[in-house]
């Protein structure tokens, strides 16, 4: 065949199958945004979830959601940002740098089950706390821990050089360098890094199941207090997250409405997930605009 | 004027007075002071990173190991014996580790070459708008959590399978079919990542010596880049084999060898999930469910290497 037939050929069968693929993929959205957007009212948001009739809403699993993603940032951002100071600013080539990279990278690619069964054995057998936000939201530092470092990590090295040389020459110590010039310059970089993997913190399921535990006591959300029992704040209750519940929902089979409660909850999920990726972006924008300035 | 020489004027402090002179000169100033605490703070952060790996290796080793030495229980008969009966004390996780290798390689074979037909059309055929509209759906899609892909899995492609060939449609069957979904996007946007990549100079120098779009995809990008394809491919494979609840909600759970794909069966992950929380820690059928646990461990950095290995040869 004449190479100007083959190409002619080929690039229609690329399309055609890419055009499939694509295809698949976006009815595959649509199914989830079509079957799960009609039954996510105000009402399903704001009503507590029902073990054996239908009816039942989301409220409680949407806001153990997003609490944990909130207690899981407050341990793991500030760990993570100290790890890539040293890795992007201190750290000097050698083994043990080297090891400690791949101890980061090992610790990223771990399934997340596994993960959660070292959280289930340490946290919630070894240290007592039981089923609990506490325990759950440590083993999503865990798993959060690696993202984050390297995207810290990469954040901070696009400061350019030169801005760390004239810093130090001015005679400020490396640490204020780090403090005034690299992380006001990293910023943008670091807060992206932290709304994308709050997403993924915000749909793991597998390693909640036996460490934040797979239901919710009936919280009072009025009780501001932490440390009460019944406080919808209180870190040590066991609390169900939105993806947990889609799973739990679907695998018992105790609620009538289970295709109706867990079509809404995934659509929720998927937005939430829109949202967080779209917020990454916007941020991303206005910076780059600033800068352009 | 004079309000300004006031504020400059320097503060006589307390160290000053009593301190001498050379003494203060010596010590080390606070600058000094906050670069050793800054330091201090963001090494500690490393060790317990690094802390918190060996804790999880020993901790995961030490459970996993206990079947094999607290329970006697045979090494040999636990990787190649197929029957996983905890209940007659028989722990054969060869029905496991071949559903688990099974749907990964499945759906990593399945996966790639739709990838890198996506990831071609968007890169090289299609104009530049079409992959600035794209990559947002494919960062969504990449987010999206498994559970939902299980769950689509559960109510769609299940049903759908059962109809076709008949039988109930859990199998193996259905769980490539959804950690295909899952993976693919990632893939995917690694792909197109990777073919970005490619310095445009060879596709011009390519076109050049009169080379069709046809040959210079087939010859010059993809060979260029395929150290990269082929990281994205074990990447994929990587995460579709510790994938737990999307593949616990439609592989069956039905821990015996597979016979067809469109058998129940389990994999080591799905046994876990439903195993953990129904057993009794600490009795030897609770261990088994470690051991599975640590050879997932194992596997997970068997996929490491072959990333470092695949990586390796890239740069050279």
């Amino acid at each position: 065949m004449r190479p100007e037939k083959t190409d002619k050929l080929a690039t229609m069968l690329i399309l055609l199958l890419a055009g499939i693929t694509g295809l698949a993929v976006l009815a595959f959205l649509a199914y989830l945004l079509v079957t799960g957007l009609p039954h996510v009212s105000w009402h399903f948001l704001l009503s507590p979830a029902k073990a054996f009739q239908s009816g039942g809403g989301i409220r409680d699993q949407l806001f153990n959601s997003l609490y944990l993603v909130v207690l899981t940032m407050l341990v793991s951002v500030p760990l993570a940002l100290c790890a890539a100071i040293y890795l992007s600013e201190y750290a000097v080539q050698n083994r043990l740098t080297a090891a400690i990279r791949l101890a980061v990278e090992v610790l990223g690619s771990l399934p997340s089950v596994v993960i959660g069964l070292f959280g289930y054995l340490v946290f919630v057998l070894q240290f007592g706390l039981d089923f609990s936000l506490l325990a759950g939201a440590l083993v999503l530092t865990i798993l959060n821990l690696p993202i984050l470092t390297r995207s810290f990590e990469d954040a901070l090295q696009q400061v350019p050089t030169l801005q760390r040389q004239a810093g130090l020459g001015l005679g400020m110590s490396k640490w204020r360098v780090t403090t005034k010039i690299v992380l006001p310059g990293a910023l943008p970089g670091i807060i992206t890094g932290m709304i994308l993997s709050a997403g993924r913190v915000f749909g793991e399921a597998a390693a909640l199941i036996y460490t934040a535990g797979q239901s919710t006591p009936a919280v009072d959300y009025g009780n501001w207090n932490p440390f009460s029992p019944t406080s919808f704040l209180n870190p040590l209750r066991p609390a169900e997250t939105l993806a947990v519940h889609i799973w739990k929902v679907n695998s018992e089979g105790l609620v009538p409405d289970a295709r109706a409660v867990s079509n809404g909850a995934a659509a929720v999920l998927i937005i939430t997930i829109l949202l967080f990726n779209l917020l990454a972006r916007l941020i991303g924008y206005l910076v780059k605009r600033r800068f352009a300035k | 004027m004079d309000e300004l020489n006031q504020s400059f004027k320097p503060k006589p402090t307390v160290a000053f007075r009593r301190k001498k002179t050379t003494d203060r000169l010596l010590a080390p100033s606070v600058e000094t002071r906050q670069e050793w605490g800054g330091k201090l703070v963001s090494c500690l952060a490393i060790l317990l990173i690094g802390g918190l790996v060996v804790t999880l290796f020993a901790f995961l080793i030490n459970k996993g190991l206990a079947l094999f030495t607290t329970d006697k229980f045979s090494l040999g008969a636990f990787l190649t014996s197929t029957d996983w009966r905890p209940s007659h004390h028989h722990y054969g996780a060869l029905p496991m580790i071949a559903t688990s290798f099974a749907v990964t390689v499945l759906a990593g074979v399945l996966a790639l070459p739709l990838a890198l037909v996506s990831a071609i059309a968007i890169t090289e055929l299609l104009p530049n708008w079409v992959y600035r509209v794209l990559q947002p759906v494919i960062e969504l899609l990449v987010g999206i959590p498994s559970v939902v892909y299980g769950y689509v899995g559960l109510t769609v492609i299940v049903p759908q399978l059962g109809r076709m060939f008949g039988g109930t449609g859990f199998g193996i069957l259905a769980a490539t079919c959804v950690l295909f979904l899952m993976i693919l996007p990632t893939m995917t946007s690694m792909t197109i990542d990777n073919l970005r990549q490619v310095p445009q100079q060879y596709r011009l120098a390519s076109a050049g010596l009169g080379a069709t779009r046809w040959q210079t995809i087939s010859r010059v990008v993809v060979p260029s880049a395929k150290s990269g394809i082929l990281t994205a491919m074990v990447f994929g494979m990587a995460r579709a084999f510790g994938e737990a609840l999307a593949v616990q909600m439609v592989i069956g759970n039905a821990a015996i060898m597979p016979t067809c794909l469109l058998s129940s069966s389990a994999t080591l992950t799905s046994v876990l999930t439903t195993g953990i929380g129904n057993t009794v820690m600490g009795t030897a059928s609770n261990n088994a469910l470690w051991s599975l646990a640590l050879l997932l461990l194992l596997m997970s950095l068997a996929f490491n290497l072959l990333l470092r290995v695949i990586s390796r040869k890239g740069v050279r």
